[in-house]
């Protein structure tokens, strides 16, 4: 905290002593430094760069990248006729799915937080779905929802209920991944039960000697002391939709029938006709499977100025949000 | 917490002011009502969990049929998921992936993290923003000249991509250390210098004593995303089915052996359980690690 008190005036060999000092600390501050000087050069630093440089080559990976100008961004923009699909896929995954989880995790850390009995236990259940590994959940759903011999389909049947197709229908995948993920909110969710137990007695306390009712002290008391998390949550809600993947690429697959690992297979990504082809999938399908790699590298300059506008934000937001308890930002 | 107690002292000791009546019976009626809303959400979030096990131990005839209850059990299923696919093999590829990866990253990510919190350097602050936006951005956006620099030194198809990374730091794991070596009280650091430790024995001493919560969540969320990933294995090791982990063994699983639902359960349940065991074991780990995360974050 304080600087190093040194104002009494140094002889001559004591300076020079001092500078080995401070070189000696220098190099000691690089020597810990150096695994994440090396690893972000290597793994970020440099692909960035790479990346930008490919977008405007065409490359397939056999032979070296061509120089082809801004024609990769062309395409990307005006001709190809699933990136739009994508990108709307990916918004509306952000608009909806986000809100939902962030509401939907609050929504159950509040009711957990005024719970007299079983706090722990119903912490568990809430908290377990989300450590079921994407690719298990996703399986699970896929079958659960199955409108052949689903269970959901046959006790909404008993109840009188024609089920939808669910991951079989176009309109209805993207709302069956919201219910997946919203399945999963646990993490989200322990985050805002700190919260809202964080809140301190006494605001409740006066807010009910002013004679307010739970709405109103949810929304004066409540909701202000818990807006840091709120935040917190629709930020990394935004970051993560910005790069979901996993699930809709599993449930594509399986849903489709050929989860199998080979090129003519590709075109099952985004079953059923593009409703779960996501930007990521998309990048993916173009890098990874057809070996445009010069296209792929265009299309992650996209995302990567997107993200960056939200990472901006959120940094220079940041203070708002993030209380640091020791003194240092 | 401690509910058991509370009636008696309520009963005897407080009985200077109660509430009106209708006042105790209206808070009485939310907190049923909170409760029911519990238990329904409870049920609701356990039923997947339900279905998935009941199927798993369904003949196929059964798993095909609208019947939701087993009958008989069919407890082979799960020799047969053992049997049909090389899960021991998918296993050993995710402990190598997640225990080696886990291992790096404490390894690489505590020294940088120490020296970003505690030694002070001109630059550290903006090594630390610029880790931020590391953390921040999809992995997506760096991941073709990633690929091809794997694939110019002949890894692609071996789990190796995956886990050398983790030995150069990790900018998420980087961020959360940090904040918590923040803060450790600056006396405790000062005490050490007196006693003329260099800031290797006082990283090795005092913090990674007084940082153990956090180096425990740190190693929990980095095995488990290990354990998860899915994008990465598939990446790297989809064309080798020998390299394939738990996760990419999963999702190919149903196609590859024409299965039925039943042993897809199976398996989706065999992989689910490692997570859950190690939960039920460092619960108060997996609770306090989050909160970290949601605090400090």
């Amino acid at each position: 905290m304080s600087a190093p008190a040194a104002p009494i005036t140094p002889p001559l060999d004591r300076t020079r002593a001092k500078r080995r000092a401070a070189l000696r600390r220098r190099g000691q501050v690089l020597l810990f430094m150096s695994p994440w000087l090396l690893g972000f050069t290597i793994f970020f630093g440099y692909p960035l760069v790479m990346s930008a440089y490919l977008s405007f080559t065409h490359y397939d990976l056999l032979s070296s990248p061509r120089w082809i100008g801004l024609a990769n961004y062309r395409y990307l923009f005006e001709t190809d006729q699933t990136v739009w699909p994508a990108v709307k896929n990916t918004l509306w995954f952000i608009a909806i799915a986000v809100p939902l989880q962030v509401l939907f995790a609050m929504g159950i850390a509040i009711m957990l937080s005024r719970a007299r009995r079983g706090v722990g236990f119903f912490r568990t259940v809430f908290y377990l779905p989300a450590l079921a590994p994407p690719v298990a959940a996703t399986l699970g759903f896929v079958y659960l929802l199955n409108p052949a011999t689903g269970p959901v389909n046959t006790v909404l049947g008993k109840l009188g209920i024609e089920g939808p197709l669910w991951f079989d229908s176009p309109a209805w995948a993207k709302p069956s991944l919201t219910l997946l993920a919203l399945w999963g909110v646990g993490n989200t969710m322990i985050i805002f039960l700190a919260a809202v137990l964080d809140v301190p007695k006494h605001l409740y306390e006066s807010a009910e000697l002013d004679g307010a009712g739970f709405w109103l002290r949810l929304r004066c008391v409540t909701l202000p002391s818990i807006s840091p998390v709120i935040l917190f949550a629709v930020v990394i809600g935004v970051i993560e939709g910005l790069q979901y993947f996993t699930q809709a690429y599993v449930a594509a697959s399986v849903a489709g029938g050929s989860a199998s690992y080979s090129a003519e297979q590709a075109n099952t990504l985004g079953y059923p006709q593009d409703s779960t082809l996501f930007y990521p999938v998309l990048l993916y399908q173009q890098g990874f499977r057809y070996f445009n790699m010069g296209y792929a590298s265009a299309m992650a300059m996209l995302l990567l100025a997107v993200s960056f506008a939200v990472t901006y934000v959120i940094v220079r937001n940041s203070r708002r949000f993030v209380h640091y308890q020791g003194a240092m930002r | 917490m401690s509910a058991p107690a509370a009636p008696v002292a309520v009963g005897t000791t407080i009985v200077r002011r109660k509430p009106p009546v209708a006042v105790r019976r209206k808070r009485f009626l939310i907190a049923v009502a909170n409760h029911s809303l519990l238990i329904a959400a409870a049920i609701i979030f356990l039923l997947p969990f339900v279905f998935i096990v009941l199927t798993s131990v369904m003949t196929n005839a059964q798993a095909l049929s609208p019947r939701l209850w087993p009958d008989p059990f069919a407890w082979h299923n799960f020799t047969d998921v053992f049997a049909k696919a090389p899960m021991w093999r998918y296993a050993l590829n995710t402990l190598l992936y997640a225990g080696l990866g886990t291992l790096g990253l404490l390894v690489s990510s505590i020294p940088v993290a120490y020296a970003l919190a505690r030694m002070r350097w001109r630059g550290a602050n903006v090594v630390f923003l610029v880790t931020l936006v590391a953390m921040m951005l999809p992995p997506q956006v760096t991941i073709v000249p990633v690929y091809v620099l794997w694939a110019k030194l002949h890894l692609v198809g071996t789990i190796w991509p995956l886990i050398i990374p983790n030995w150069l730091g990790d900018a998420f794991s980087i961020f959360l250390l940090r904040q918590f070596f923040l803060t450790i009280p600056e006396e405790y650091l000062d005490a050490a210098r007196v006693d003329g430790c260099g800031e290797f024995r006082i990283l090795t001493t005092v913090v990674l004593r007084l940082a153990k919560p956090a180096i425990a969540a740190v190693a929990l969320f980095s095995f488990l995303f290990c354990f998860n990933d899915f994008f990465g294995p598939l990446l790297y090791t989809g064309e080798n089915s020998a390299h394939w982990t738990l996760s990419v063994g999963l999702s190919q699983f149903r196609s590859l052996y024409q299965t039925q639902w039943n042993l897809t359960m199976a398996a989706t349940l065999i992989v689910m359980a490692p997570v859950i065991l190690l939960f039920f074991f460092a619960q108060r780990a997996f609770v306090e690690g989050v909160t970290l995360t949601g605090v400090k974050g």
